[in-house]
């Protein structure tokens, strides 16, 4: 048999018939449900008499309107409430497992997902989100989809689907202090551009991506999107199995051995063809901050606002005249020099356990800076939170002067309550930095959990590795101390469980 | 759905590459649990001068005259011109029903992000590539050529203009045979899914061998 990349593996396996025009039935294992993309396709699935084929392929969660101050009063926007209120009766109607939003384990669905075992090695996985190319971090073929292909992946656990091509981005070597998972995609989406992955299935390899944990793994699969391409990989390793172990949804005893032996498969084989091989090298990778509206720009933090008189491109150049404008920005400057209003520690690309531990190492025994308006820590799921809270994280963010709370995705994309006012300027951890994404008029600049927390103490983008006091840097026992995920109590007391799916 | 067969309208041109659907469709409208009536916010953060909530009366909002399709000249537009990587960003269905809404039948640009692309063709909508030296040459003609028609015959994959209008166009694109079938015939994908259930329970029962744990 030829050699196969992770991506062709996937892709055969789920492969239920091929047409002759070039289309395949592919089998869809699990998808996630949210409140946004969902209702029309129940309402489509209602209006043709149809049924769910497969129930318990099904996880539900609202995420994108809660809100995440005190709940107990329910949603105020109405047209909020009602949206959550329409995901509340379909599920309860067609039976489909949900996390309602006072459940604990409620949060962003490609948080929640993975954190239950429900995400799991060499299965497919669809969502109505683009941001669905998350879960590809486990070895999983995972993409975004739209309200009918939801309908469709209900009446028929199948969608209709053309391969994509296969692309490999190696990070070679190992990161500096203080670069995360959340640069390299940046810089690598920097590099190729936000169409560069159109296309393509990406595949991110080599030493660097090898040694991250699943939530760095996470985040840089969580913006395979924001460089086109709809599903972003990497291949199951000891990493993965012993993330996945013993959670709520993962395989019980009497199969664990079995799976673990079919996840063994989900790699490229060594002499796999790829359509197109990105090389970087890890060491080169400086702290990003995005200046644009667009992922693709962004620079490191030592660099200048780049002038678009240096862009032979007259689009692309007239595309960076319109950024530099919104953005307020004049080109020349130096990213560091640019003053905060407000900073989201937030998101499905960053709002992990490790994600809110990075921030409060930097934060510890500091206070965010007078300058900054409002500075938010937003976790991911109700379940994170409560880890938080245990580590004391939430006291020492609480105590810089960090408002802490309930799980969603907030000021992500501002559906819900948390919103920037016009010409507030962000340092975000999330993944778009496009024009009104967070509030209309609201500047966005992506960054890492780490660096959103240092910009929010000096109330500008900052150097991590210039700040005098960088004890954290040279202790980062963030970045290497992952005990949580051996000890993880906190997923294996699953007494709340009631639905094993 | 609606099928696609042929049309002529007016062509608008949407001169900005990387146009995402937060654009074409700002998320507070996200909130509708319906599939239509998102016409009137297509676009709405460069179409109007102040912001726009859903339930506001549109016909009330301050224009901003400056955006293209507030121009007269495009009153009519049923074709939108467009630039690379148009439709990036969210899988939002709405960004389709939204321009589908509005009038909008066909898209012209010299690329589109995948989910947007795929969504198009649920709705009736027709994208269509083209090299983006013509895409330049499409924007010169509309833009010299005040009225200027294009024809899409979607039978033919082929786009052509009127002599009289000004610029002459006799060009072919590429589709894939599946999406033009459906379009052709205004097909509902899920009930041709469904004329295969028994090819998905065979796949299920060899699964269930394989991967027993997902079932």
């Amino acid at each position: 048999m030829s050699a196969k990349t992770l991506y062709d593996k996937l892709w055969d396996s789920h492969v239920v018939r091929e047409n002759d025009d070039g289309t395949s039935l592919l089998y869809i294992d699990r998808q996630l449900i949210h409140e946004v993309t969902s209702p029309q396709a129940f309402e489509g699935l209602r209006t043709a008499n149809r049924q769910p084929w497969k129930l318990s392929a099904n996880l539900a969660t609202p995420d994108h309107n809660v809100p995440t101050t005190d709940r107990e009063q329910g949603i105020a926007d109405p047209v909020s409430k009602l949206q959550v209120d329409t995901l509340d009766s379909n599920c309860d109607y067609f039976a489909i497992t949900e996390f309602k939003m006072n459940d604990i384990r409620q949060g962003i669905v490609h948080v929640v997902s993975p954190e239950q075992g429900a995400t799991l090695p060499g299965m497919t996985l669809v969502c109505g989100d683009s941001h669905t190319s998350t879960h590809g971090a486990f070895g999983t073929l995972a993409f975004g989809i739209g309200t009918s292909e939801v309908e469709h992946v209900l009446a028929t656990q199948c969608l209709i689907q053309k391969k994509s091509k296969n692309m490999l981005i190696l990070v070679n070597g190992q990161l500096n202090k203080g670069v995360t998972a959340k640069d390299i995609i940046l810089a690598i989406i920097g590099k190729i551009g936000t169409a560069g992955g159109t296309g393509y299935a990406i595949e991110f390899a080599g030493d660097a991506v090898r040694s991250l944990s699943m939530e760095g793994r996470m985040t840089m699969s969580n913006m395979a999107i924001e460089a086109g391409a709809r599903a972003g990989m990497v291949a199951v390793d000891d990493t993965t199995i012993e993330y996945v172990r013993g959670r709520p949804f993962s395989p019980d005893k009497e199969h664990w051995q079995q799976a673990v032996e079919y996840w063994q498969n989900f790699y490229s084989d060594a002499d796999a063809r790829f359509d197109k091989t990105i090389t970087l090298e890890a060491g080169d990778i400086k702290p990003q901050v995005t200046w644009g509206t667009s992922p693709e720009m962004t620079i490191a933090i030592d660099e200048t606002i780049p002038d678009p008189a240096s862009e032979s491109d007259p689009v692309k150049q007239e595309g960076m005249r319109s950024a530099l404008s919104y953005m307020g920005l004049t080109a020349g400057k130096a990213i560091s020099e640019v003053p905060v209003d407000v900073v989201f520690i937030g998101s499905c690309t960053n709002s992990r356990i490790e994600d809110i531990r990075a921030a409060a190492e930097v934060v510890k025994g500091k206070n965010v800076s007078a300058a900054i308006k409002q500075a938010l820590v937003v976790p991911g799921s109700g379940l994170i939170k409560q880890q938080a809270e245990k580590e004391g994280l939430d006291k020492i963010l609480l105590a810089a002067g960090f408002e802490w709370r309930e799980p969603g995705c907030s000021m992500c994309l501002a559906m819900n309550a948390d919103r920037l006012e016009p010409q507030q300027r962000c340092a975000s951890t999330s993944n778009r930095n496009f024009e009104g994404r967070q509030g209309q008029g609201g500047r966005t600049h992506l960054v890492s959990p780490a660096m959103a927390a240092a910009a929010a103490i000096a109330g500008h983008f900052v150097d991590l590795q210039s700040i005098a006091d960088n004890s954290y840097l040279v202790e980062d026992s963030y970045l290497v101390d992952d005990s949580y995920l051996v000890d993880d109590s906190y997923l294996v007391d699953n007494s709340y469980l009631t639905n094993k799916g | 759905m609606e099928k696609f067969t042929k049309m002529t309208a007016i062509a608008v041109p949407l001169d900005r590459a990387n146009v995402d659907t937060d654009a074409i469709i700002p998320k507070q409208f996200l909130k509708s649990i319906k599939r239509s009536g998102f016409g009137p916010n297509l676009f709405d953060q460069w179409r109007y001068l102040d912001h726009g909530e859903p339930g506001m009366d549109n016909s009330t909002r301050p224009i901003n005259p400056d955006f293209i399709l507030n121009q007269s000249r495009y009153a009519n537009a049923r074709i939108l011109l467009a630039r690379d990587n148009f439709g990036c960003g969210s899988s939002r269905e709405h960004a389709p029903w939204a321009l589908e809404d509005y009038g909008i039948r066909v898209i012209i640009a010299p690329s589109f992000a995948d989910i947007f692309y795929n969504n198009c063709f649920k709705n009736g909508l027709l994208p269509i590539i083209l090299p983006a030296a013509m895409i330049d040459e499409l924007f010169n003609a509309v833009f010299a050529n005040e009225g200027f028609q294009l024809t899409i015959d979607l039978q033919q994959q082929k786009i052509t203009s009127e002599a009289s209008s000004g610029s002459v166009f006799d060009v072919s694109f590429e589709l894939d045979k599946f999406r033009r079938h459906c379009l052709l015939e205004g097909l509902d994908e899920i009930a041709l899914t469904l004329e295969h259930a028994q090819d998905i329970r065979i796949y299920e029962n060899k699964q269930k061998e394989i991967t027993p744990w997902l079932f």
